[in-house]
């Protein structure tokens, strides 16, 4: 039931809450997004701020029970994923949703042969024997560039390096050739330069495969070098969203631009003083309903008169307009 | 320097001296020796041979008892603050320890001391009642800073002191640290993996690759003029913040290989499976100075042609 938008994921105002010590905490307070068809979508912000659980809300993997989605829709290709039964949801997912998880030790088991996790992923989602699982499974670990394939099957996890443990991961999550990938901070717990093999890889695999892509990170590097469109969160909002030029050449949310210039990057003169965001994100049971970052730089004024209005400032560019952060 | 464990030689043949008011980056991938090294350097670590010099003094072979006065001229500042700072201990004990165990001050002077401690590193005096995991990790490295300045030391090893942390606050606590320095004249040995983080806060940069140095440089010639391979392809695969630089990158196959059976010949030459590798073999790989100030790896494996000419006459 594909429908007509070139989208392949609409999420519009989506709430998940988690019950705590402290009562309901809105981890994702009304987050609106889009995935258009074959682009990468990037979803940077810092930690707590929502964006794991905005992911894990998509499929809904969310601890239990503390983890509920209390309101706002998600439409992937026409199937509203917050009200489909369980049996939908696991078809789905790791069927035409796949997810790449941030720790590869935690995603794989340890006690299995890599052969027998990617071949289960075929056995679940397709009716397939035993046989040809195991030979899709061979073919795709040689899909992820794993030397010697065959002999990796009979492997354990950790037999292997974090780089190819992060690859079967992937094959994993690609198995079943999904419409969209969403990958959570794949490539964090990695060196530089196993980074950027795992980046280029996942890059030439969602050409080839013609996958559209959610990729989570803290890193502005990694979203400008592979993301088409950005989502800023912060403290459980998207403070704003426009493509990847847009934005960098843009920012227009005072937040956007503290991250932006805090980075060091190479051409920063050595020693120099750096931008600072001063203070720091507080727990989401102290913010208030008004502009949360002002509540960081200890701004009340803005922050008493409710929650900003998320707006299209321009075609394509979404800004949450305080008066105060807002900075066209 | 050697330490030997498991017969696995983590930090390998490696020497390096860090000036006065200094800060010496140091750069590489997880394993590589450099954590090894910096712990090595105060001393949390005995080496296997080698020769590490504080001053005038020969620290290599002393005692924990001999070494613990000299302990107050250099300390360490750690990755994660919440594992390094006791969690049953209020940030007052926290600070106060290194005073008391070096037998300094009255009580009245260290909770003066502690006042001040807190106040320098943008804390206020009210954190002194508080416990470490009431803070934020960004606060928790600064209480991680001040416990390491607290006995006026003359150097400093940060090992990774900002990788935990989330950008905004990545950016506070380096201006942070490079205020101290300028303040007391504080020498740095600074470890990350964050090259870009590196090229900010240091005045020289080291480059490791399995236990080995491969190129010693000014920050800026390193990282304008980089010449050995592994360096190249360090720096080519920092992602960039800016979409429209499309800056070609380099690739490499494979791991860092382990260091408990180390390639006999060139560890990076063995990785990118060069043809002159079995020529390393045996081969004198030290670090040769190529232009004043900037050295590197005699390696024919990770230099160019020319500059491997340059280095042989």
């Amino acid at each position: 039931m594909t429908g007509t938008s070139s989208y392949i994921l609409e999420v519009d105002k989506l709430i998940t809450s988690f019950e705590t010590d402290r009562g309901m905490l809105r981890a994702v307070d009304q987050v609106s997004f889009v995935v258009p068809e074959g682009k990468t979508v990037g979803i940077v912000g810092e930690s707590g701020c929502g964006k794991s659980v905005t992911a894990m809300s998509i499929v809904r993997l969310l601890p239990q029970p503390a983890g509920k989605i209390l309101g706002g829709r998600i439409l992937f290709k026409g199937l509203d994923l917050i009200h489909a039964s369980d049996a939908e949801i696991r078809r789905v997912r790791g069927g035409e949703i796949g997810v790449i998880f941030q720790e590869p030790m935690s995603a794989l088991n340890p006690i299995h042969r890599i052969g027998r996790q990617v071949a289960e992923v075929f056995r679940l989602h397709q009716k397939i024997s035993k046989k040809d699982a195991w030979d899709a499974a061979t073919e795709m670990l040689q899909l992820v560039r794993i030397p010697a394939p065959e002999k990796r099957m009979l492997d354990y996890p950790h037999h292997l390096s974090g780089g190819m443990r992060q690859r079967i991961v992937i094959a994993l999550a690609l198995a079943c050739r999904p419409a969209l990938v969403i990958a959570d901070e794949p490539t964090t717990a990695l060196d530089v330069t196993v980074q950027a093999q795992i980046l280029d890889l996942i890059a030439r695999l969602q050409s080839e495969m013609q996958m559209s892509m959610i990729l989570i990170t803290h890193d502005l590097g990694v979203i400008a070098e592979t993301c088409d469109e950005v989502v800023v969160m912060y403290a459980g909002r998207v403070v704003e969203r426009a493509s990847v030029d847009e934005l960098f050449a843009h920012p227009l949310h005072a937040y956007t631009r503290g991250l932006l210039h805090s980075i060091p990057t190479l051409g920063t003169r050595s020693k120099s003083l750096l931008n600072t965001i001063p203070g720091r994100v507080a727990s989401l049971a102290d913010h208030s309903h008004g502009c949360r970052f002002c509540q960081r730089l200890g701004r009340v004024p803005a922050s008493t008169l409710g929650r900003p209005l998320y707006a299209e400032v321009s075609p394509a560019h979404w800004v949450e307009t305080c008066p105060d952060c807002y900075q066209p | 320097m050697h330490r030997q464990t498991n017969s696995a030689k983590a930090v390998d043949g490696v020497s390096l001296e860090i000036g006065t008011s200094e800060t010496l980056g140091l750069v590489g991938e997880s394993g590589c020796g450099k954590s090894t090294l910096g712990k090595a350097i105060v001393r949390l670590l005995k080496p296997t041979s080698g020769r590490i010099q504080f001053g005038a003094v020969d620290i290599t072979r002393s005692s924990q008892r001999a070494i613990r006065p000299l302990r107050r001229d250099f300390q360490m500042i750690f990755q994660d603050p919440a594992e390094s700072l006791d969690p049953r201990m209020n940030v007052r004990s926290i600070l106060e320890e290194p005073f008391i165990i070096h037998g300094l001050g009255s009580r009245a002077e260290r909770i003066q001391w502690v006042n001040d401690l807190l106040d320098r590193v943008g804390l206020p005096s009210s954190a002194a009642e508080r416990y470490s995991f009431e803070f934020s990790g960004g606060e928790r490295q600064r209480i991680g800073i001040a416990r390491a300045l607290a006995l006026k030391p003359k150097l400093i090893v940060c090992d990774e002191p900002v990788s935990a942390l989330d950008v905004s606050v990545q950016s506070q606590i380096l201006n942070l640290l490079v205020e101290l320095q300028q303040d007391f004249g504080l020498s740095y040995l600074f470890i990350a993996h964050d090259l870009s983080v590196v090229k900010h806060v240091s005045d020289r940069v080291a480059v490791m690759y399995l236990g080995k140095m491969v190129e010693v440089a000014s920050a800026e010639m390193i990282y304008q003029d980089p010449r050995h391979a592994y360096t190249k392809a360090l720096l080519s695969a920092i992602p960039t913040p800016d979409p429209r630089a499309k800056r070609p990158k380099i690739l490499l196959e494979g791991d860092v290989p382990s260091p408990i059976d180390p390639p006999l010949g060139s560890a990076f030459g063995h990785r990118m499976r060069h043809s002159r590798y079995e020529e390393t073999v045996g081969m004198d790989l030290g670090l040769r100075e190529i232009v004043p100030g900037h050295w590197v790896a005699a390696d024919p494996c990770c230099l160019s042609d020319e500059d491997w000419e340059c280095l042989r006459s």
